[in-house]
């Protein structure tokens, strides 16, 4: 065969790719959160990352090509007969507990003992499970400050997981300082109950 | 025969150190659980998952026709991978501490059911999933995407 019919056939090869490549269509699901409440929205992006369509509808079904969209909305029994298995298959949500402290030390409030019973048992249950621990502070002090004090507290109580048995590569600390309060306070305020740790077990 | 044994494993050796010290550096997330043809492909190689795999970024999540997989990211996104799948983790970068991130992920065929996390609900379209046809921008929301239909 000469090369000039080889070329040809990788032409028309290319040429059968490209017309595929042109049909694709994406189908875009929205499912409904899980407490049942706002389903949140996947937008359909240009090349240059502007939003040309938005799929914001619990059960609204996006046939996406590129930047063409048509939307419609299908019933909770189709979505569940067409992805149920799939869905079934998303590990469960990571938990959160929140443990307190005496104050200036790792010794947990007595209302504290029992949730962390809990999380243990928590991390033994959980297939693959890993742990992250996240320290937090009231606004008294600098920002900066705080986030270097969260992160002490946070690692001081990894430290402590481990003593009860948590292996230590599945345990991370980190500290987000005064970002996140459990208490909305002015800068400058004392709140005991902002002053925590979040574990979160994943 | 000792000594081929040996040989083999002064080649290995490099290798397994090299391994473990990406490892360390750059969990992204893990397996949680895996049934059927699941497997982690990693710099060309396939590593067969199970509950408690690291995930790194450029790993691409391959399932076959009876393949399941189900993982979480450290940003407490979840994924699950339906069959006939792959799913390339092409770029996840996130910060704990201010919970800015970003997270491409590549749906190169099959289906992925997506919960997402802390970096897109800071950050609307700061996750990003690509599929051969189309881009797609998540704005905090659960979704399946599923490819060439």
């Amino acid at each position: 065969m000469s090369i000039s019919a080889n070329q040809i056939l990788r032409g028309a090869a290319l040429t059968v790719f490209l017309m595929l490549a042109a049909c694709a269509r994406d189908t875009v699901t929205l499912l409904p959160g899980a407490d049942g409440g706002s389903s949140g929205t996947v937008a359909v992006l240009s090349e240059d990352g502007e939003a040309v369509a938005l799929i914001n509808e619990p059960y609204q079904v996006g046939r996406v090509r590129g930047d063409s969209v048509s939307t419609r909305t299908a019933s909770a029994e189709e979505v569940k007969a067409e992805y149920g298995d799939l869905i079934g298959t998303l590990p469960p949500e990571p938990a959160i507990y929140v443990l307190y402290f005496e104050e200036g030390t790792t010794n947990l409030t007595p209302r504290s003992a029992p949730e962390m019973k809990k999380l243990l048992a928590d991390v033994a249950e959980r297939p693959g499970a890993e742990v992250q621990v996240t320290g937090h502070t009231d606004t008294v002090g600098k920002e900066v400050d705080n986030d270097i004090l969260s992160q002490q507290r946070a690692a001081l109580v990894r430290d402590l997981l481990i003593d009860m048995g948590v292996t230590p590569g599945d345990v991370i600390s980190v500290g987000r300082g005064e970002r996140a309060l459990l208490i909305e306070t002015e800068d400058e305020v004392q709140e005991p109950r902002n002053r925590r740790v979040e574990v979160t077990v994943r | 025969m000792s000594c081929l044994r040996a040989l083999f494993f002064l080649i290995l050796l490099p290798a397994f150190s090299i391994a473990s010290a990406g490892a360390a550096s750059a969990d992204i997330g893990r397996v949680k659980n895996a049934s059927g043809a699941a497997s982690i492909e990693r710099n060309g190689e396939s590593i067969a998952a199970a509950p408690g795999l690291s995930l790194q970024e450029s790993d691409v999540l391959v399932t076959g026709a009876d393949g399941k997989l189900g993982v979480t990211f450290v940003d407490n996104s979840r994924f699950s991978a339906g069959p006939n799948s792959r799913i390339e983790l092409s770029h996840f970068r996130f910060n704990a501490t201010t919970l800015d991130g970003q997270f491409d992920t590549r749906l190169q065929k099959g289906s992925v059911a997506i919960i997402s996390g802390q970096i897109a609900k800071k950050t609307p379209d700061a996750m990003k999933v690509r599929t051969p046809s189309s881009i797609l921008g998540v704005r905090g929301t659960e979704f399946v995407v599923e490819a060439d239909q």
